[in-house]
């Protein structure tokens, strides 16, 4: 990358909260709506707070649940608002009607999760289980690794959610407990270069709630005779093909995020010390520091492991997973989630999917940890890494190993 | 009343694999799709106006002894022959 002339920016301290409220006041975003639900609440109390203080000129509307919430959105974004949104577990299941129709409609909403574990064992922590639970909705799902990740994704994400190619929403991911409440200093770019890179919002060309020019939005499509069951087919091709537009969307945004405020983040996949490595453990969400810094030890005694961290989870990219792992001979995948289907971790699910076009069977094994909030530690990692290893030598993979088991 | 100022929506311009719109009004009525029609027994009906007073789509019209029901319109949902206090009304199977 050629060197580029870091712009203007200033420093703040914040948490992952103010840091996506802050992004969505340098999105200047037309309509908020919200509810409060831990650990999203000081988020959207940050956001409130910015439009009283005349920050943010938007309305914000504090409406009596969740599934009014997104459905307020709806009708906003189809009257040409940019809009916002953040959730998490038990709120995103109350918005799940509306959440399921979003994708379908092509509204490029950003709405932030604030991951937290489901119910029940009952929790009001950090996990993946509720983003994870809703993957196959159609929302593009991007997962952040730092605070200042959360604050340059959700900018980032109205640009990928407005590209023509895309209209598709936009759930950006930050954990619960470790990004919404750990506080670090982060780059706060200016509003008017933050401005130009979204460019003149354009959110309903599509389909419009506009008097003037009426029109009905979502009428019934499909049955079994006329041309009904062709036109549906036609409609979920285009969603389909609205994702796989996104792939690169995705990485052409960050390539120019990269190049306007001097900060490179991986667009789907990030690959750390892969370079000469043998076997690899994957990651996601904000455990992947202590999962490199674990890598960095095992390192430095001589292990040729390396790091894959999965940020853009849908689309899954899988020919970037398959570029990144193909000449591995193990892989160990860490997710903080539960796959009930198949017994492991869901991102270990997809990556077993990315991998059956890899020239040779690569070994792999699940490890799940961080549930309801638990740490994933440095000696988790370096047990995870020791198995991987033993998995390179033996080639034979165990059941699902549960980290916080015997913590 | 306000006048049209923007041109109409032009959704040939926009892919036909987005968001499922429509722009055009949609011909169909109610009497497209019933399968038992209202018939009156002229005889019986007194014009006392109950089933006016219970048509939920409001296909009922004023002859000058009976009343009767517009077709295009009418559902065939049986409330009026339900509710007639003569027995005045009777369904009867649409032909296939």
């Amino acid at each position: 990358m050629s060197a580029v002339l870091k712009p203007k920016q200033k420093f703040v301290v914040c948490d992952g909260n103010e840091a996506a409220a802050r992004a969505v006041t340098l999105a200047q975003v037309d309509m908020v709506a919200v509810y409060p639900i831990t650990p999203q609440s000081s988020l959207v109390e940050y956001l409130a707070k910015f439009v009283a203080d005349g920050d943010l000129d938007a309305e914000i509307v504090d409406v009596e649940g969740e599934h009014s919430v997104l459905s307020v959105l709806h009708g906003a974004a189809l009257a040409g608002a940019r809009t916002y949104t953040a959730t998490c577990g038990p709120g995103l299941a109350f918005m799940f009607e509306p959440y399921l129709r979003t994708p379908g409609l092509r509204m490029p909403l950003v709405m932030t999760i604030v991951t937290r574990d489901t119910l029940t064992p009952q929790s009001v922590w950090g996990g993946h289980q509720d983003a994870m639970s809703v993957r196959e909705v159609g929302w593009i799902q991007m997962y952040c690794e730092t605070v200042q990740e959360v604050l340059d994704t959700t900018i980032m994400a109205y640009k990928i959610a407005e590209h023509h190619d895309v209209m598709l929403p936009v759930n950006v991911c930050h954990d619960g407990n470790y990004l919404s409440y750990g506080a670090t200093r982060i780059e706060l770019p200016e509003q008017d270069q933050v401005a130009a890179f979204l460019g003149t919002r354009d959110v309903n060309w599509h389909a419009a709630l506009d008097p003037e020019r009426p029109m009905a939005i979502d009428p019934l499509t499909g049955g079994a005779g006329g041309p009904g069951p062709s036109m549906f087919v036609r409609y979920r091709k285009g969603q389909c093909a609205g994702m796989r537009n996104s792939l690169q969307v995705i990485e052409q945004v960050h390539a120019e995020w990269g190049r306007v405020f001097g900060r490179l983040h991986a667009p789907l996949v990030e690959s750390y010390r892969m370079d000469d490595a043998r076997y690899a453990i994957v990651t996601i969400g904000s455990m992947t520091g202590a999962a490199k810094d674990a890598v960095d030890a095992a390192r430095e005694r001589g292990a040729r492991v390396g790091l894959v961290k999965v940020k853009t989870f849908r689309p899954f990219p899988k020919q970037a997973m398959l570029q990144a792992l193909k000449n591995m001979q193990a892989v160990g995948v860490v997710d903080r989630s539960v796959n009930f289907g198949w017994n492991c971790g869901p991102l270990f699910q997809e990556t077993l999917g990315a991998l059956y076009d890899a020239p040779a069977r690569i070994p792999a094994m699940s490890f799940i940890g961080g549930l309801a909030g638990a740490d994933i530690t440095t000696d988790h990692f370096g047990s995870v890494i020791e198995r991987t290893a033993a998995l390179a030598r033996d080639g034979i993979a165990g059941e699902t190993v549960w980290l916080n088991e015997h913590d | 009343m306000s006048t049209q100022s923007k041109a109409p929506f032009d959704a040939s311009s926009i892919p036909n694999d987005l968001c499922p719109i429509a722009v055009k009004p949609n011909p169909m009525l109610p009497g497209d799709w019933r399968s038992m029609r209202p018939v009156v027994d002229r005889d019986k009906c007194v014009k006392c106006a109950v089933c006016w007073l219970y048509c939920p789509v409001q296909c009922v019209v004023e002859k000058a002894a009976w009343f009767d029901f517009d077709l295009s319109t009418c559902k065939g949902c049986g409330i009026c022959m339900r509710e007639c206090p003569h027995a005045a009304i009777s369904m009867v199977e649409e032909s296939a």
